[in-house]
């Protein structure tokens, strides 16, 4: 059983033999967009990828055609397009699954971004873990240029387009747009305060657009098959395909590709293979990868996967990482685990998380090994206060998420790890 | 915090007609005033060409061959994790211990790695052959558990499968 249409965007040619190459690209259909794109007029393409409705994969939701539409039009400045394919989430690894096996259909959506925005240079930024995926894409942008698909005269239409790999070096806040845009111009990946906006000031001082590699490779099938189309696909607000990234307990966990607005119990159950030990053995999931608040099981029983079900449910569709935990975790535990990850990834530049996620991940060592006070939940919960909003980017907010999310929705469990010394779930 | 360390048995650094060719490819990746943007390709670089870390002097090497100030090439250096500041072993075994392997049992990924090497995490062998460390995500969450081994992922792992890579390693 399949939800809707299963139509397939960014999946469509992933069981194809040999599927990273031109020839097989190119056999299906493939680079045909980018040249109906450079038909129309950069306008054209913008209000294109509007009506579509596409919204930002990486996390945060923002619609990418309004995005594009910000970038100043009459500036002598140079424009640049930057794919953000840092990764680094914890629970989301889709986009892994795009580069290495439909480089090309991420190129071509760069394309196409590029030219709406009269952007000639574009970077691809991906973490440094991952070296195979990154030899994967050279050899697809190698291909491209080969083919004069890039370059000074793409597809002999006389526009210029060059395109990059910048390899990370192991750092989660380079995922954040401006710490990435930082480290782009070889420096330490600490994040800049907004506004200016990298639509305005962006890399090296120019106007820039920065999208996620599945934002950008939902692009090319927006432009082949219209905006009306796309948007015809998904619910409202929320349109397109998305991919989720199925993890933890789950029978077969996965990336999945559907059309947003799946109801969750459906996508574990028939996509990922079910839960381990039966739905009723379920205990939460964080929809949207780990800097998500955690939902209990009988809201993942009736909640929707788009961005508003999700809101209103309070947590969000983020990255699209469903991390799944029956009944035998101990949210205390996982919550700690969560809190040291955030301390180590802080970049240090803003008190209010370099100390508090310090703190919190002190208080979740003392809590999880017994040793926690009644105090401690609420003390945790003001330390969220102080840095929820208070910092130059949103790996505060990342960190204190989760923590409150789940104080919230298990707090009995917090209660039982002070009064006992030890963990409910044996 | 991660600190910079000097190698008392550090000799004079060159880097390959390989790697020369290489650079070149890299700087015209930016706009000719943005050399800068250069150093983190060429950081990766000179760790694979000099034995797998970065000292002082190979960053001293790097500052003076990109002409890049000497600080500004340490806090690169000393912000990405991925750059070695002290000599790893020749595999560089990475245990992801995040949340999505963490629920698939990395504990007993890091229990079969601990007996079959007899090592701790954290630590080098004696004879240089293994470093294992424990990480954050690695962006692989739906074939958890997994590791990486050098420029390698390996995932879906067992603690059976684990002992089989280690032996099959050269
Ligand atoms: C701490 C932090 C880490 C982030 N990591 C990523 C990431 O790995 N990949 C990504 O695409 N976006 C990440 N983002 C979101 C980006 O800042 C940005 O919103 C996104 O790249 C915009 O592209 P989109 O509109 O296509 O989603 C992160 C944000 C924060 C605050
Ligand atoms: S949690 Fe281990 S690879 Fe993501």
């Amino acid at each position: 059983m399949s939800y809707k249409s299963d139509t397939k965007i960014l999946f469509k040619n992933i069981d194809r033999d040999d599927s990273h190459k031109l020839a097989v690209y190119q056999g299906n259909g493939g680079y045909q967009a980018v040249l109906k794109a450079y038909g129309m007029q950069p306008v054209e393409v913008i209000d294109e990828v509007k009506r579509g409705g596409v919204r930002g994969r990486g996390g945060a939701g923002f619609p990418a055609g309004l995005k594009w539409s910000f970038i100043p039009k009459d500036d002598p400045r140079p424009k640049y397009l930057v794919c953000n394919a840092d990764e680094g989430e914890p629970g989301t690894c889709k986009d892994r699954d795009i580069i290495r096996y439909d480089p090309h259909l991420l190129i071509e959506g760069m394309a196409i971004a590029a030219y709406s925005v009269n952007a000639t240079r574009g970077y691809i930024y991906i973490r440094g873990e991952f070296y195979r995926e990154a030899e994967v894409l050279q050899g697809a942008i190698d291909e491209a240029y080969a083919a004069g698909i890039l370059g000074d005269n793409c597809h002999g239409k006389g526009i210029r387009f060059d395109l990059a790999v910048h390899r990370g070096a192991g750092a989660y806040v380079c995922g954040e747009e401006t710490g990435l845009i930082e480290s782009l111009e070889g420096k330490k990946g600490q994040p800049r305060l907004k506004p200016p906006f990298p639509a305005n000031i962006g890399l090296y001082g120019c106007p820039t657009v920065i999208n996620n590699v599945e934002t950008l490779a939902s692009v090319p099938d927006i432009i082949a098959n219209g905006g009306d189309w796309y948007a015809g696909l998904g619910v409202e607000n929320s349109s397109g395909t998305k991919l989720f990234s199925v993890s933890g307990h789950v029978n077969k966990p996965g990336n999945y590709e559907v059309e947003l607005g799946i109801p969750m119990k459906m996508l574990l159950e028939e996509y990922a293979g079910g839960v381990r030990g039966g739905w009723d053995n379920l205990k939460g999931v964080i929809p949207g990868g780990c800097s998500m608040p955690v939902l209990t099981a009988d809201i993942c029983e009736t909640v929707t996967m788009d961005y508003d079900a999700l809101a209103k449910s309070g947590s969000y569709l983020g990255s699209g990482a469903v991390i799944v935990m029956d009944k035998s975790v101990c949210i205390v535990k996982a919550i700690r685990r969560l809190s040291q990850f955030y301390r180590h990834e802080s970049c240090g530049q803003c008190s209010p998380c370099r100390e508090g996620t310090g703190w919190i991940s002190k208080i979740m060592d003392r809590l999880e090994s017994g040793k926690g006070t009644p105090d401690d939940i609420d003390l945790l919960l003001n330390v969220c206060d102080n840095i929820q909003g208070k910092t130059i980017c949103a790996l505060g907010d990342a960190a204190a998420m989760p923590v409150r999310g789940a104080i919230q929705a298990f707090r009995e469990e917090f209660e039982y790890h002070v009064e006992h010394g030890r963990c409910m779930v044996g | 915090m991660r600190q910079i360390q000097k190698d008392p048995n550090a000799g004079t650094f060159q880097f390959s007609e390989t790697a020369l060719g290489e650079i070149e490819k890299i700087y015209a990746r930016y706009p000719a005033a943005q050399r800068r943007s250069a150093l983190m390709p060429i950081l990766h670089l000179a760790q694979r060409e000099f034995g797998g870390w970065l000292s002082q002097e190979a960053l001293d090497f790097v500052a003076e061959f990109t002409g890049i100030a000497q600080i500004r090439v340490y806090e690169v250096a000393t912000f990405y994790t991925m750059y070695n500041l002290e000599p790893v072993g020749k595999y560089h075994v990475q245990v992801c211990t995040n949340i999505s392997c963490w629920l698939c049992d990395s504990d007993g990924v890091m229990a079969s790695l601990n007996g079959k090497l007899k090592q701790e995490f954290g630590t080098t062998s004696d004879d240089g052959r293994f470093t294992l460390v424990e990480v954050e995500c690695l962006g692989a969450c739906v074939n958890a558990p997994m590791m990486q081994i050098n420029d390698d992922y390996y995932e879906n792992l067992t603690p059976e499968k684990v002992s089989d890579i280690i032996d099959r390693l050269p």
